[in-house]
């Protein structure tokens, strides 16, 4: 439960939320040398207007290529050449998806910021042309519409998106650290206002269509239809399309203005704007913001401010200079390549390379109704599983009842979903305190107390009751899964599924395989963890597993650092500041001083000397003075409802005192302390792929980023290994192992990395 | 037959495209009818099951049906009820006191009458000791009060039911806002000034918005227009097929109307004002006209207008069901049988209108029949896109594979025999009562036809619907 509590505060952290949207896609294609008839687009002339469809070849999405983007030039200048066409209609076969974004290999090919600069200004001139065009084209979204597919929307004179769940308009270039580089930055300000383009591109958030229809990012919209002639997803697109014409056609007799009514706050607002002082102001506030919350860490949303800037205040020639340069140096930066590193990995890590399973999990059972087992089951319902949360009594029962619904209700209030949605979702729990309907389980998830014993005893109790392909899965974060498994009749069924406290945040699901667990059992755990929305990384069994065992030695290092006297509020901010979206203290009280005893308890015992570092005494005396963090109101700060700014506990002070370390000056500088957690926290991950643990480098970032927090802007620890240099976390590491001991001594593999400089864990 | 013949000749020369299209098939259908009529090749001779009662509709009777907000407007829902109720005693002169049981469907509720039916019993000068509950199931909730009705009389509960229905549009429950309701509903339990003055004080501005009933479907949150516009669309019907059928329906309507077909309509004298005769909404327009309309529910592109969809009305109906061998006891020479009919349901969000394309093949397999058997369709017309869009459906085998679980598709109704004396386009359509309507102007259509079997189906709120077969009386 360790990691899992600890995760718990990572939620607010926004950075590891970002990546929930995929903006861009790789894709890797073949290309072939002589292309004489288009493979992705294509149009047909419909009356007088064109109709230019967009398909990619074996591909679920569409992005933006070189091959893309020359087809498009070839398509438009028969468009614009024509006599017979007036008016034009762009639209993506594909359903679900209108454009994904730009092609990430083209930008990740490329080795200096030239060229990226140049494909940034290849597509400027392109998208120049299409809002300048005199035959007026119509924009037809059905599905995503993200970053340059966003950028080629708002060239177009028009805009008609389908109203479906599916279709959603964004700029997520920030996310992968890089900006909108196809005119995006200066087209979007003049079409939603400053502020509103300001938060598309700073925040990378995806707008659902009916938000877009308001903020006049799209001019109509369209009604997913029901089955009719057609499935409906055909007859959607079909329909759309129909619209579009009629719109196209309009445009092009001039029955229809391109040009939007404005609403009164709207006018309000573009009438502020056109005073300079209230935009320096605007500029200065969002740039303090900013600077804020990302602490200089990453550097796109500060140039996207600036190109933005530039725009608005030198005219647009300067704007869109500004734009394809600065996209050109994000590209290159550190931190866009471990934002894209990470975008890819976490697209990888949500496939079942296990293949399907046997029989799939319809029927789900929880045991344990506590804050795990009732979060599990809230991402289970709402996807349709028919789920049994069990616990012992009614009141636990309640409780976790409760907290399903006020998670599904929280949706409704948001409008994700509605009341009948949320209805319909709930009526798939059912809670119980008994076994009965144990019998129809396909899979049983137990998230009873962290206790040997009592795990073994449910195990018992529900093999008893459960039928024989019945996958039984743990949810613990530190009981070795063989030891759980001990006790069972059918340990190839047995598995361990790994959640993150809050279960409905938290992003990561680590499953832990035996050496007995079938590959059907693993097939059918990640099966489900898909279908629950999570990121997978698969690792194998052992005391801590991958995200406890790399955390417990970096909770060591910070007991120690506490101990050698400085702050908790110091130590908070040396961590977030490397870019940790929660202080290394804070993280204790969140994760509960009582479970951070129990697991450095038994993790040391495994590793010994490795895992050693501050004392357990600290730990054991504020446990004994009830200090066991958030939960009981007091840790190393005390919590009080209501109250934002949290002050220290006093009261830890004496314990720490008591129990001082002597510091040693040549290793605790700011940056030391920094990099001391930070080296155990990489050296004990790569560790975990030397021994196996992990099957490969990514999933070891993504289980460290989406799990742990470790900081985005690293990539993970992997990542961080390659782009920082294996040679120089090896420097650090023996430095501080002349100080400390064992405990920093580098592993085998981080060795091996750094002594040949070729070698990298990412190619 | 002929009368239909006519009718498309004579209004050849006005009607544009859509009566040429209409012209040449009943043409070529005409003669195959004729030929059908005099073979009489049915599936079966009659629907009657051994060791099962018959049941029969001796006759039935409507006011007539308005736009709402014209004469009936300062009624309540009851009196309406009430005249349908006299209306049948009437028209049926059946002695009050044999009526067992009394059964009324309505859709909007008046909280002061919730269960009309007693009411209007009691009003309408019936035994007080003949009980009468209500029903409702949105649109089919007279078909209801009738299959309920059936039951009570195949179980050999009742002899004689009356059932009903009723819609009174022009005049629904608004409600104060819940959060009002609660002050108030605390006041009256406040005991002292101090308790009274506290919960007044909590009083804000947006307690007084009121709550009108729900026009959008509960579970989807989405406007009936609305979903027949995607319907329509997804069915690619265009505004112009729309436009049509919603002609065709007010043409029939008219003509049958001026021909005297819609014998169930019975007079009523509307207290302080004239008698209405008969139905005000039948307004045939011209293509022409109906294009200028602007969408009605999916702006600015949709195809669902005023023009072609059914419209706001108020009116009652009601019929005298009984068991077979007590209405020939009573000397009664029944129109019809009531048969074999179903219930479905389906998705609300988008079949919610495909009732009818779902009932249909049930019913028949059902009663044993095949679509060639039936005579006269009775459907109810809540959009034009939507009799369009199920009339696809039900010509289509992907629909019928994919959706409906079916081998293959049941066949559309051939036109010439589909509500030939208008629908609720063109009649009105009072939500509550509509079913009996559709059920008598099948029964008298057999009977001025000289056809057997009848199919009454219908779409309602919620994802259901409903259909029956009924049998002409044989002469």
């Amino acid at each position: 439960m360790v990691a899992s509590r600890a995760v718990g505060s990572l939620s607010r952290f926004t950075a590891s939320r970002m990546l929930r949207c995929p903006g861009y896609i790789c894709r890797s294609f073949t290309r072939s040398s002589a292309l004489l008839t288009r493979t992705h687009i294509n149009y047909g002339v419909k009356g007088d207007v064109a109709v230019i469809r967009i398909n990619s070849p074996n591909s679920k999405v569409n992005t933006l290529g070189q091959e893309v983007h020359s087809e498009f030039i070839e398509v438009m200048n028969e468009v614009w050449s024509s006599n017979q066409i007036r008016s034009a209609v762009l639209i993506s076969s594909k359903p679900g998806c209108f454009i994904a974004g730009a092609d990430l290999n083209m930008l990740t090919a490329c080795t200096t910021s030239q060229e990226v600069t140049q494909i940034s200004q290849e597509a400027q001139r392109m998208f120049e042309k299409v809002e300048k065009s005199t035959k007026p084209i119509v924009a037809a979204i059905n599905g995503s519409c993200l970053g340059g597919g966003l950028e080629l929307a708002i060239s177009c004179q028009y805009r008609i998106a389908t109203k479906d769940k599916k279709t959603v308009l964004g700029s997520p270039e920030v996310l992968l650290g890089i900006l909108p580089g196809a005119g995006g930055t200066q087209r979007l300000p003049k079409m939603v206002g400053v502020p509103a383009a300001f938060d598309m591109m700073l925040t990378g958030r995806g707008i659902r269509a009916d938000r877009a229809k308001k903020m006049g990012l799209v001019d109509q919209l369209v009604e997913p239809l029901g089955p009719g002639i057609k499935p409906p997803e055909e007859r959607t697109i079909e329909y759309l399309e129909e619209v579009a014409i009629t719109f196209a056609k309009g445009l092009a007799d001039k029955k229809i203005s391109p040009k939007r009514d404005k609403g009164l706050v709207e006018k309000l607002t573009s009438y502020a704007m056109s005073i300079p002082f209230v935009r320096q102001q605007i500029y200065k506030k969002v740039e303090e913001k900013v600077r804020k919350q990302t602490k200089g860490l990453y550097p796109a949303p500060l140039k996207i401010i600036d190109v933005v800037k530039t725009g608005i205040e030198q005219g647009s020639d300067a704007g869109y200079l500004s734009e394809s340069q600065k996209f050109g140096e994000l590209a290159m930066t550190k931190e866009s390549k471990a934002l894209m590193g990470l975008y890819r990995g976490q697209t990888l890590c949500k496939k079942n390379k296990f293949g399907a399973p046997q029989k799939e999990v319809k029927q789900l059972a929880i045991l344990g109704a506590g804050l795990m087992g009732a979060g599990i089951a809230q991402v289970s319902v709402d996807k349709g599983l028919q789920t049994i949360l069990k616990d012992a009594t009614l009141a636990a029962l309640g409780r976790g009842q409760q907290q399903v619904f006020r998670g599904l209700n929280d949706k409704v209030k948001k409008k994700a979903l509605t009341s009948f949605e949320r209805d319909t979702f709930f009526s798939n729990l059912t809670g119980q305190l008994d076994y009965q309907g144990f019998e129809k389980a396909d899979m049983v998830i137990e998230a009873v107390f962290e206790d040997l014993s009592l795990k073994h005893k449910v195990l018992k109790e529900v093999e008893a009751v459960i039928p024989d392909h019945c996958v039984f899965a743990s949810n613990t974060s530190a009981l070795p899964i063989n030891e759980i498994a001990a006790v069972s009749k059918r340990p190839e069924k047995v598995i361990g599924m790994h959640y993150f406290s809050p279960v409905d945040k938290m992003q990561l699901l680590e499953i832990i395989t035996t050496q007995k667990t079938s590959k059907d059992t693993t097939a059918s755990a990640v099966e489900v963890g898909l279908k629950q929305g999570k990121v997978i990384i698969v690792v194998k069994d052992g005391p801590g597993f991958y995200t406890t065992r790399c955390l417990a030695p970096m909770m060591s290092e910070v007991i120690r650092i506490l101990q050698e006297g400085v702050g908790p509020k110091k130590l908070d901010s040396l961590t977030t500041s490397f870019g940790f979206p929660v202080g290394a203290a804070t993280l204790v009280d969140e994760v509960g001083v009582d479970v951070a005893k129990h697991v450095a308890e038994n993790l040391g015992n495994v590793f010994g000397e490795r895992f050693a570092g501050g004392s357990l005494e600290v730990l054991k005396g504020m446990i004994s003075k009830g200090f066991l963090g958030r939960k009981s109101g007091k840790g190393f700060y005390i919590y009080q409802e209501g109250v934002k700014n949290k002050n220290l506990n006093s009261d830890v002070d004496s314990i720490l005192a008591s129990l001082k370390m002597p510091s040693q000056p040549d290793v605790s500088s700011d940056e030391d302390i920094q990099y001391r957690l930070v080296t155990r926290f990489v050296n004990e991950a790569v560790l975990c792929l030397q021994e196996g643990v992990l099957a490969t480098p990514t999933e070891g970032d993504i289980g460290a980023v989406f799990g742990l927090g470790f900081p985005p802007s690293l990539g993970g620890p992997f990542r961080f290994v390659d782009l920082y240099g294996a040679q120089k976390i090896v420097d650090r590491l023996r430095k501080y192992e002349a100080a400390y001991g064992k405990q920093f001594t580098p592993c085998q593999l981080l060795v091996d990395h750094a002594s040949s400089p070729n070698k990298k864990f990412y190619q | 037959m002929t009368s239909l013949l006519t009718y498309t000749l004579k209004y050849l020369p006005s009607t544009s495209q859509w009566a040429l299209r209409f012209s040449v098939r009943p043409l070529s259908c005409s003669s195959q009818l004729r030929a059908a009529a005099a073979v009489q090749a049915k599936s079966k001779q009659t629907l009657a099951k051994p060791n099962m009662r018959n049941i029969v509709v001796v006759d039935g009777v409507r006011t007539p049906f308005l736009l709402s907000g014209t004469s009936y407007k300062d009624l309540m829902p009851h009196d309406l009820a009430r005249a349908a109720l006299s209306g049948l005693l009437h028209r049926t002169s059946v002695p009050k006191d044999v009526v067992d049981y009394i059964i009324f469907g309505t859709v909007i509720q008046e909280v002061k009458t919730s269960n009309v039916a007693r009411e209007a019993a009691l009003g309408a000068g019936f035994s007080d000791r003949t009980p009468a509950h209500t029903v409702t199931m949105a649109c089919i909730s007279s078909n209801q009060a009738m299959t309920t009705a059936v039951g009570l009389i195949a179980s050999g509960q009742c002899d004689v039911v009356v059932a009903g229905g009723v819609e009174l549009m022009s005049d629904v429950p608004i409600r104060h806002s819940r959060k009002m309701r609660k002050m108030m509903l605390d006041l009256s339990k406040a005991k002292t000034l101090g308790q009274r003055l506290s919960l007044i004080s909590q009083f804000r501005l947006n307690f007084l918005s009121p709550e009108l009933p729900a026009v959008a479907e509960f579970s989807t949150n989405e406007t009936m227009g609305h979903s027949a516009d995607r319907l329509a669309a997804a069915f690619a019907i265009s505004r112009l097929e729309q436009d049509e059928y919603a002609l065709r329906s007010h043409s029939l309507a008219k003509k049958a109307q001026g021909e005297g077909l819609l014998s169930d309509v019975v007079p009523f004298k509307v207290p302080g004002k004239d008698t209405v005769t008969q139905d005000n909404g039948i307004r045939p327009s011209s293509l022409e006209q109906m294009a200028k309309l602007k969408p009605a529910f999916i702006k600015p592109y949709g195809t669902v207008t005023a023009a072609n969809s059914s419209f706001l009305t108020d009116g009652a109906s009601a019929v005298l069901i009984l068991a077979e061998e007590k209405a020939l006891a009573m000397g009664y020479k029944p129109k019809a049988y009531l048969r074999d009919f179903v219930y479905v349901s389906q998705d609300p969000k988008d079949q919610l209108l495909l009732g009818p394309t779902y009932a249909t093949p049930k019913v028949l397999e059902k009663a044993g029949l095949t679509m060639n058997d039936i005579d006269a369709f009775e459907f109810h017309e809540a959009f034009s896109g939507q009799i369009l869009a199920n009339l696809k459906a039900m010509d289509s085998d992907w629909f019928a594979q994919n959706y409906m679980g079916r081998k293959a598709k049941v066949g559309s109704p051939p036109l010439e025999k589909f509500n030939i004396w208008g629908g609720s386009l063109s009649l009105g359509h009072p939500f509550g009562a509509t079913g009996c309507r559709l059920v008598m102007a099948t029964a008298n259509r057999l009977q001025k036809e000289g056809g057997q079997y009848g199919l009454v189906a219908a779409c309602a709120a919620g994802g259901q619907g409903h259909a029956m077969i009924v049998e002409a009386y044989p002469k």
